[in-house]
This record gives C-alpha cells, structure tokens and sequence, in this order.
C-alpha cells in the first residue's frame, strides 16, 4: 500500500515540477529579458510545432532522418553481427580484427563527416555512412562479447543431446547472446542518433530534422528549434520504450533470461 | 640459464603478441596503400600514407596541429569538469532527497534522450559562435549519463551499511564520506566513463560547427574547403590517438586505484 502511495506522490511531484519548469520558462520568456526571437514562449513553440505537423513538413524531416537511421542501423547489424559472432567463434577472426575494432572505435563517428562528405559527396550516403560508422562497432563488440559469454556448459550439453555443429548455433549460441545482442542494439540506435543528428546539421542536404534545427539559425527561428527537439525526444523515447522494450519481451524475457538480459 | 630462458621465452612471447596485433594494420595499410598507388580514386581524395604522415609530420613541427590538439583536450576537460561537477552533485541530491529526486528526474529523464548535438544550434544562438557555447554544449550533453549513474548509484547503498555506520556513531559528514561516496563510487566511475565518452563523442561535432577558431574538428572541417584530405585524416587520426590514451590513462588507473583495491569490484 505504501510503495501504490509513494508512486502517486512521486507522479504527483513530477507534474509539479514540470509546471514550475514550464512556469518559471514562461515567465522569463514573457518578461521581455531576452528578445522572443531567441527565447519564445511555450505558446509559440507548441505553434511551431503543430504547423510543422500540418504542413506535412516536420513528417517528412522526421521520416528523412529515420530512413537515415534505419539504413545506417540495418548496414550496421548485416555487417556487424556476422563479423561479432565470428569473432566471438574463431580465434584467427578475433585476433585479426580486434585490434582494428579498438583502434576505430575511439575515433568519434563525427570526425568522419568532413572526409565522408569529399568521398560520398553531401546527402544521403554520407548519412547513412556516418551512422553505419557509429552503430557498427558496439553491435560488433556486444556480438562478440555475446558469444564468448555463453556457457560452455550449454555447449556441452547441447551436443551431449546430440545437436550438431548447425543447430548448436541457432539454438543454444545465437540465443545466448542475445542478450548481449539487444544491449547492443540500443547502444547503437543510441549512437546513430547522435550520429545522424550531427551529419544533417555538417552534410546539409535540405532534409532531416537536424538539418531544420541548423536551418532555423539562420532565421532565428527559436520556436522552429525547440520544436524539432521535441519531436527527436518523441522518436528517441518511442524507439527506447516502444520497440527494445517489446523485442526485449519477446525473445530473452520469454526464454527465460530475465537476468541476464537486466545485467 | 633456467631464468634466462624463462627472459627469453617471456619476450618471444610479448614480441609474438605485438606481431599479432599488428598484422591486422600491416594489411590494410598494405591494401590502402595498393589502392591508393593505383589511383583507383583520385589521389586528392584518396591519399597516399605516405602523404598522410608527410602531412602530420609537416604540421606537427610548425606547431599548427600540437595547437589544435591542445585546444580540443582544453575544451573536452573544462566541458568534462564542468560536467562532472554538477552532474554528481546532482545525483548525490536526487539520491539523498525525495525531494530533489521527484523534482529533477522528470525534467532530467526528458531532456536525456536528446542527442547533446542537437542543442548546438539552439546553444549558438544563445550563447553566440564560439567557445563558450562548445564548452557548455560539452558540459550539458555529458552531465545527464553522470546525474543518472550517481543517482542510481547512491539508491544502491545498502541499507545495512547506513545503519550500521549510524550505530558506530557516524554524524551525516562522515557517513557521507566513508559511506555513501565510497558506495556509490563504482556507479559514479561508470557516469563519469559514460559522460566522458560522451563528451568526446560530439566534441568534435560540435567544434565543426561552433567556428572556434583552433581545434581539432575546426581543422578537420576547415581541410574540407581545400579538398587536404591528407591533413583530414592526419586530424582523425590524431583523434584517434587521443581517444585512446584518455581511455587508457585516465579511466583505468582511476578504477584501478579505487574500486578494485577495495574489493568492490574485480
């Protein structure tokens, strides 16, 4: 009774803090301190966004920068899960291309953006190249950590019963790491983010919702700004609770790996 | 004759292990370096490593890359510190106060999902180009994983110890520091670690379009206008260096030092 209570009083004190957030906003924006052009009112900001979304034109960006990210994502687990759980089965793999992985991985994805933009040129593919960058190497070390992880005693087992080499793979390694596997997705959706945010805004290309928020610098467009950055939350928060929260469910909680899964 | 064996046998082994570490560079040296002899694509775009070294070598003794390089480490620290010092205090605040807890965390659990990267724009309009506005951007984006882990951190205290800790007699001061602090180091470290990565991960970033005048990302970006990709990728290397040894040096001995000599973790 009492944890149904704090909760209440917790939901209670969240939407009172977020009211005296919005209130103390409001007020400063109102007080005429700064000009409205760089501090605009909540008001005109929830305008800026319900145009957007009327015009069609906030959509559109969102969906150009989610085509961005699923391509980038999708090159990146193709490429990466099959090298990871390589790695993770054979030493010769491993030793080859971790050292390369180690080296790659400190060097931050948007350091690339100038070099990708002589190569590929301004748009699309510097983009999706770019977040193919930064969503690649956690899938890959979760990948192989994944494998390595999983117990040798279910190995044994497994053939024990008599699986062979292919169906120890599918059902006894692939769902060992899984795991590992799903912490890495999220990682890398979480660094493809960051990642295609960052090329819009450096590889301009008249699309994508960092490219909005860059654009409405130059017009001072505040409103435009703060609106774009809460429909990115709105997709980031969607993406985290929405689709990692249900596969989570489907595959490791429901064979029984809660544990694991919550390491 | 045994020991000396055993010297030797040990440094065969080392020099083995370095072999094999640097067989993977070897070969896609080697391969960068067909591709690039070819002129399978244009050798301004495509330079030789050859050219890429020159390229350092050159800037490195006028001086101009040691600048740029010292400027990024500069703003990554007083980013990072800034960060680091508000991020805990916070957390240990939200940690300690249900107050504070149920004030802060839903502005802060709204605000962490937002790459820090998508502020710059809105933060270049405050706070105008340059400096002070990379600096802060850095700050702000790595504050949340630090606030989060330090709150988490100081929840996980066990109970027991609390008590125990009161029981011997300890006033709120030394339970903070010889308790909590300690107990909830590990989690810090980990906020600290996140928060740093993730300073580095958009410092660049953010040093490309906030017009600093010197930094490596400045650098980077600016070789773009010229087509130098010999001194872009002598810049993203460097990069890469640092990004190594703040890793190594930095955050391990850290860890090192604490945690694991106090048993907490392995």
């Amino acid at each position: 009774m009492s944890t149904f209570a704090d909760h209440t009083r917790s939901i209670r004190r969240a939407a009172v803090s977020l009211f005296l957030a919005a209130a103390a906003y409001e007020s400063i924006a109102r007080s005429g301190v700064f000009p409205p052009s760089l501090l605009p009112s909540l008001v005109a900001v929830a305008g800026a966004l319900v145009d957007g979304v009327l015009d069609g034109s906030l959509p559109a960006h969102a969906l150009a920068t989610l085509y961005r990210v699923l391509m980038g994502v999708g090159l990146a687990i193709a490429f990466g899960l099959p090298l990871g759980i390589l790695m993770g089965r054979f030493r010769p793999v491993e030793s080859f291309f971790l050292p390369l992985a180690s080296a790659l991985m400190p060097i931050p994805s948007l350091a690339w953006v100038p070099v990708f933009i002589l190569w590929l040129g301004l748009g699309n593919a510097t983009a999706i190249g770019i977040v193919l960058y930064a969503a690649l190497f956690p899938l890959l070390l979760n990948a192989w950590s994944g494998v390595r992880a999983v117990d040798p005693l279910w190995l044994r087992a497994g053939s024990a019963m008599g699986a062979d080499e292919r169906a120890l793979f599918w059902k006894v390694i692939l769902p060992g790491a899984f795991p590992f596997v799903i912490a890495g997705l999220r990682q890398a959706f979480l660094r493809a983010w960051i990642a295609v945010v960052g090329a819009e805004m450096l590889a301009a290309s008249d699309w994508g919702l960092g490219w909005i928020i860059f654009d409405a610098k130059e017009f001072l467009r505040a409103d435009v700004m703060l609106a774009s950055l809460a429909v990115i939350g709105m997709i980031g928060f969607a993406f985290e609770r929405l689709i990692f929260g249900s596969l989570e469910r489907v595959t490791v909680l429901r064979w029984g790996m809660v544990r694991t899964a919550k390491r | 004759m045994q020991s000396i064996k055993a010297a030797l046998a040990r440094a065969s082994k080392r020099w083995g292990e370095a072999l094999r570490t640097a067989f993977p560079f070897v070969v896609v040296g080697a391969l960068w370096e067909v591709a690039a002899r070819l002129q399978i694509f244009p050798a301004r775009l495509f330079p030789s490593l050859e050219s890429i070294a020159a390229a350092f070598v050159r800037l490195t003794i006028s001086g101009v890359l040691p600048h740029h390089a010292a400027d990024t480490v500069l703003r990554l620290i007083v980013g990072f510190a800034l960060a680091a010092s508000i991020g805990v205090a916070t957390g240990v605040a939200m940690g300690r106060s249900r107050l504070a807890e149920d004030l802060a965390l839903p502005l802060v659990s709204m605000a962490a999902p937002i790459p820090g990267i998508a502020y710059a724009p809105l933060f270049l309009l405050w706070f105008g180009p340059g400096n002070i506005s990379a600096v802060l951007l850095v700050g702000f984006a790595s504050a949340f994983p630090i606030i989060l882990n330090t709150w988490t951190g100081v929840k996980a205290v066990k109970d027991v110890w609390l008590r125990s800790a009161l029981a011997l007699g300890a006033d709120g001061r030394r339970l903070f520091h010889e308790v909590i602090l300690p107990g909830a180091l590990p989690y810090i470290l980990t906020g600290l670690r996140l928060g740093f990565a993730q300073a580095w991960r958009i410092l660049v970033g953010v040093e490309m379009l906030a017009a600093v005048s010197w930094g490596l990302g400045w650098m980077i970006f600016g070789a773009r206008e010229f087509l130098n990709t010999d001194v872009m990728l002598a810049g993203v290397a460097v990069i890469g260096m640092i990004g190594l040894t703040l890793e190594k040096l930095v955050f391990k001995p850290i860890e090192d030092f604490t945690v694991v000599r106090w048993g907490m973790m392995t």
